[in-house]
């Protein structure tokens, strides 16, 4: 991290990388003995696509569930826009503009497309509840604008076809992307993806990096995400985080964290 | 336009006439203005987008196109310059093209399914110096073949998605574009006024590639005078009016969508609906109910397909509801569309079954409202056709091609028969030469196929006379002309009888089970066939039998498929024994493909039309080993994926013998 202190630069191709937007400082999360992280740190620059990959066990969704503010860790701090960020509940960290996706889907399946998406406006309405029950004045106003934004983001990841549809009887891999629509739609500065590509098939995983990468240059989202799939990770990332057991092994550029005799052997080597 | 432009053919055309009869506009543009003024504020467009059916009355369409021809003038299009158009149906493709004739321009639509390779031959052979693309994957194909057409100077784009970074130097935003045009009014005003002013009725309204199911393809030039004088013989044979409703869907570069979307919508003023994706085709249908409506044999049964597969599914009260009514209906719907008479209690019970399954049946499949319905382009299945016209859809069949703009012959209301074309269109004349083959004369007849002289005079003789290819007779008694086979592919077997190949594919495609078929024989002692299975049919039939399968090849493979196809095929031969000029034609032997043809392996063409040849050449290996009586064969073969990379699959495919009727079985003995 000796350029940390940058302001930012432009990559090859066009896009804006700018200052440190988020930073973990010296993160340590344990569950009663078990350490999940010990004594992280990393940042996050505006505008890039930073990876955290790991073996299995290695901390990454805790990590993740740290920066969503679901767990709140025992040690260290998380400096978000040069603030520190007091413990929070999920919701408040929301509202300061960081939406995220889950590795196990958690849609509403009974509902349509439409709606689970129109959810991730909740943070953007301020109608009363009287003025929502009447459907009337504010209300009406908020979910007309709501509904624009939504099909916006419906057009924006090709799904308007299922706009209609209940969300359980999709295939999973369309079910990721409605989860994604759902984090875009609150038009998240910081957008935290787990494992976006898990179970899906090459052209599923194909077709959700070309929408990452679409969401990063088009909406200039900086986007934190765990994945496994290797490949994936050094395809579309800027810089990439390596976890093992708990601890960083590893940060840098793709091409200098596959070149790291630590996670040649932690993560690709074959002592697993 | 200049005088270049106008066919040699022409010359010695007894009609040469440059100016259109009394009250008919000269050209779209003129047909635009004429709308704009008269039609003002009636719907001329509609879009889906986001969630939302936008619509563009006629005087906004006018304005719009007056922005992107302005546009275009600021870029530097000259008068004759070609300017191709590659997208999905969307509104402004469809204003670009009407822009691109304003000024002078010539329209090139092409297939936006397209790969790389296509469209540069295309593009190299009309030497456009601009493309008009819908999105991102279109212009990254156009900018992928840039060495080949370095003539392209502007690149204009619909859809910015994706497309921020690149780089700009040559592309443009068609939002751009216009809004240049706009602020440039005046400056061009009198500059495109004077262009428009210049298009007469012999000037080139369109250029459109056939799809060539053999060779490359070439380019149809049709003049004003082929659009609109067709447009207006087809608006007033079925009555079409300004209140009429369109899905336009098709292919933008196929001369039908051409006549429909733009011929007949701006001679009639009617509405030209664009869907919002191509997935979401059958609920924008829905919505939109069109009143008149294209579509080729094989989007009809599809329909029929899924419908049939959804009643399997449904409960069985429903289920003998449903069929029910509908083998009732099947006998009077189509006398009632006829206009013969019907008893009183066959009707009350057809106004029964509409009430509780026809009438929802049409609402779901977005057809409750159509007025008149055209399936083209390849035989249809009696059953299929028979089904629309039971559920009252007065689908009929019309027969043309690019060479004609579409019309050559149509079928009337009232006289609508699975077997036949139809009458010739209003304005049409056909002729049989002694070989069988139908020739026609009309004012929609194409101008000259585009630096191609050789082909244009063996297609069209002095007279204005042209070959359609295929072979046919006129049917004594209703005049209505029947077509057999394309007229190079009808041969002789090695014993001298008719062998028609089309003839039987078609009945073979006529069961749902089956997609595409190629048959075998000229020259031959017998016949054998390919099959295709269709996978929605066949996998939803392996389902409810509990036969398991990984893969279409699999499927393909499965030896219960293999004995459902053989019964299928026997029963055509059972069928082809009928007729005695064509009983030869019976198929002795088949074998299931493990691939499905593919236009993307130059398999079928862009319109879905087997490559006869292509597929002989391809499978020889099978096609020597149907012959050599094997009955199993292992194969090889290369397939282009849809992003253009390509791969290698293999397969041992079985072959089958399959009985055949009367005397065609002595030559099968004497082969075996």
């Amino acid at each position: 991290m000796l350029d940390s202190m940058d302001q930012g630069h432009t990559t090859p191709d066009g896009r804006t990388i700018g200052g440190v937007v988020m930073e973990m400082r010296n993160i340590t999360l344990r569950f009663g003995g078990v350490v999940a992280i010990k004594d992280i740190s990393f940042d996050i620059r505006e505008g890039e696509i930073r990876a955290i990959i790991g073996p299995n066990g290695a901390g990454k969704s805790s990590m993740l569930n740290v920066m969503s503010g679901f767990y709140n860790p025992q040690d260290g701090e998380v400096i978000y826009r040069g603030h520190k960020r007091p413990p929070m509940r999920p919701y408040q960290v929301a509202r300061q503009g960081i939406a995220r996706t889950f590795q196990n889907i958690a849609l509403f399946d009974g509902m349509s497309v439409l709606d689970n998406i129109m959810t991730g406006r909740l943070n953007h309405m301020k109608a009363s509840v009287l003025d929502q029950a009447l459907w009337w004045g504010r209300a009406q106003r908020e979910e007309v604008a709501n509904r624009q934004k939504a099909e916006e983001i419906i057009d924006f990841l090709e799904i308007q076809n299922i706009r209609k549809t209940p969300v359980g009887r999709l295939p999973y891999g369309l079910k990721k992307r409605v989860e994604l629509a759902r984090a875009l739609v609150a038009e998240p500065q910081i957008l935290l993806l787990d494992e976006p590509m898990a179970g899906m098939n090459v052209e599923e995983k194909e077709d959700m990096s070309r929408f990452i990468l679409d969401v990063n240059s088009q909406m200039g989202t900086t986007i934190a995400l765990i994945e496994h799939d290797m490949g994936v990770v050094m395809d579309i990332s800027d810089r990439v985080v390596v976890l093992d057991y708990g601890r960083k092994i590893g940060d840098g550029t793709p091409d200098e964290v596959k070149n790291n005799q630590d996670v040649i052997d932690a993560y690709l080597g074959v002592s697993h | 336009m200049n005088a270049g432009k106008r066919s040699p053919a022409q010359g010695g055309l007894a009609l040469v006439q440059t100016d259109a009869p009394k009250g008919v506009p000269q050209s779209v543009p003129a047909l635009l203005t004429r709308n704009a003024r008269q039609l003002g504020s009636k719907p001329a467009y509609r879009e889906k987008e986001f969630g939302i059916w936008q619509s563009w009355s006629w005087s906004e369409v006018a304005e719009e196109i007056d922005a992107i021809a302005n546009g275009l003038l600021a870029l530097g299009v000259n008068r004759g310059d070609h300017v191709a158009v590659i997208g999905r149906n969307r509104p402004a493709l469809y204003w670009s093209m009407v822009a691109a004739q304003k000024v002078g321009a010539v329209p090139v639509p092409l297939y936006q399914d397209a790969v790389a390779e296509e469209m540069a031959y295309v593009l190299e052979h009309c030497f456009a110096r601009f493309v008009i693309c819908g999105d991102q994957e279109q212009v990254d194909k156009v900018i992928e073949v840039q060495d080949r057409v370095p003539q392209i100077e502007h690149i204009i784009y619909q859809d910015p998605r994706g497309l921020r970074k690149y780089d700009h130097s040559k592309l443009h935003s068609l939002a751009t574009i216009q809004a240049e045009g706009r602020a440039a009014r005046e400056r061009f005003e009198r500059e495109l006024a004077g262009r428009e002013a210049e298009l007469d009725f012999d000037s080139t309204c369109v250029m459109l590639y056939t799809s060539g199911t053999t060779g490359k393809p070439k380019g149809v030039v049709l003049s004003n005078r082929n659009i609109i004088m067709t447009a207006k013989a087809s608006s007033e044979f079925d009555r079409l009016d300004p209140h009429d409703e369109v899905l336009a869907y098709l292919p933008m570069a196929w001369v039908g969508d051409f006549i429909f979307s733009i011929g007949q919508a701006y001679w009639t003023g009617f509405c030209v609906n664009c869907p919002e994706s191509a997935e979401t085709l059958l609920t924008d249908l829905r919505e939109i109910g069109p009143t008149y409506y294209f579509a080729p044999p094989r989007v009809f049964e599809t329909l029929l397909t899924s419908v049939m597969i959804r009643m399997e599914d449904a409960g069985a009260l429903k289920r003998r509801m449903f069929h029910h009514f509908l083998n009732h209906a099947k006998v009077i719907g189509p006398r009632l569309l006829d206009g013969k008479t019907v008893g009183a209690m066959d009707k009350l019970k057809y106004q029964l079954g509409n009430l509780l399954v026809i009438g929802p049946l049409k609402n779901t499949l977005g057809m409750s409202r159509i007025r008149v319905g055209y399936t083209a382009g390849e035989a249809i299945g009696p059953e299929i056709f028979d089904f629309y016209r039971a559920l009252g859809i007065n689908l009929k069949q019309l027969y043309g091609q690019t060479e004609a703009s579409v019309f050559i012959t149509q079928q009337p209301d009232h006289e609508v028969r699975p077997d036949t074309v139809g009458v010739p269109s209003p304005g049409v004349e056909i002729r049989i030469a002694e070989s069988g083959e139908v020739f026609y004369r009309s004012p929609g007849t194409f101008v000259e196929y585009y630096k191609n002289p050789e082909s244009t005079a063996s297609t069209k003789d002095a007279e204005g006379w042209v070959a359609t290819g295929d072979a046919g007779f006129i049917e004594e008694g209703s005049g209505h002309l029947r077509i057999i086979d394309r007229a190079k592919d009808v041969g002789k077997m090695a014993d001298g009888r008719l062998f028609a190949p089309k003839y039987v594919e078609n009945k073979l495609k006529f069961f749902p089970n089956i997609l595409e078929a190629v048959v075998f024989g000229n020259s031959r002692d017998f016949c054998t066939a390919f099959i295709n299975i269709d996978l929605t049919a066949v996998g939803n039939w392996a389902e409810r039998n509990n036969i398991a399968y990984g893969s279409y090849q699999e499927l393909a493979g499965h030896p219960r498929v293999m004995d459902m196809i053989q019964s299928h095929v026997e029963e055509v031969n059972r069928s082809v024994a009928v007729d005695d000029m064509l009983s030869g034609c019976q198929v002795h032997r088949f074998l299931i493909l493990h691939k499905e043809l593919d236009a993307d392996d130059g398999e079928l063409t862009r319109t879905r039309k087997v490559r006869r040849r292509i597929i002989e050449e391809k499978f020889a290996d099978l096609l020597e080993a149907l012959y050599a009586g094997k009955s199993e064969q292992y194969t090889e073969t290369e397939v282009t994926y849809e992003d253009g990379r390509k791969g290698k699959i293999t397969a041992t495919l079985e072959l089958r013998d399959a009985a055949t009727v009367g005397d065609a079985d002595t030559t099968r003995v004497a082969a075996e």
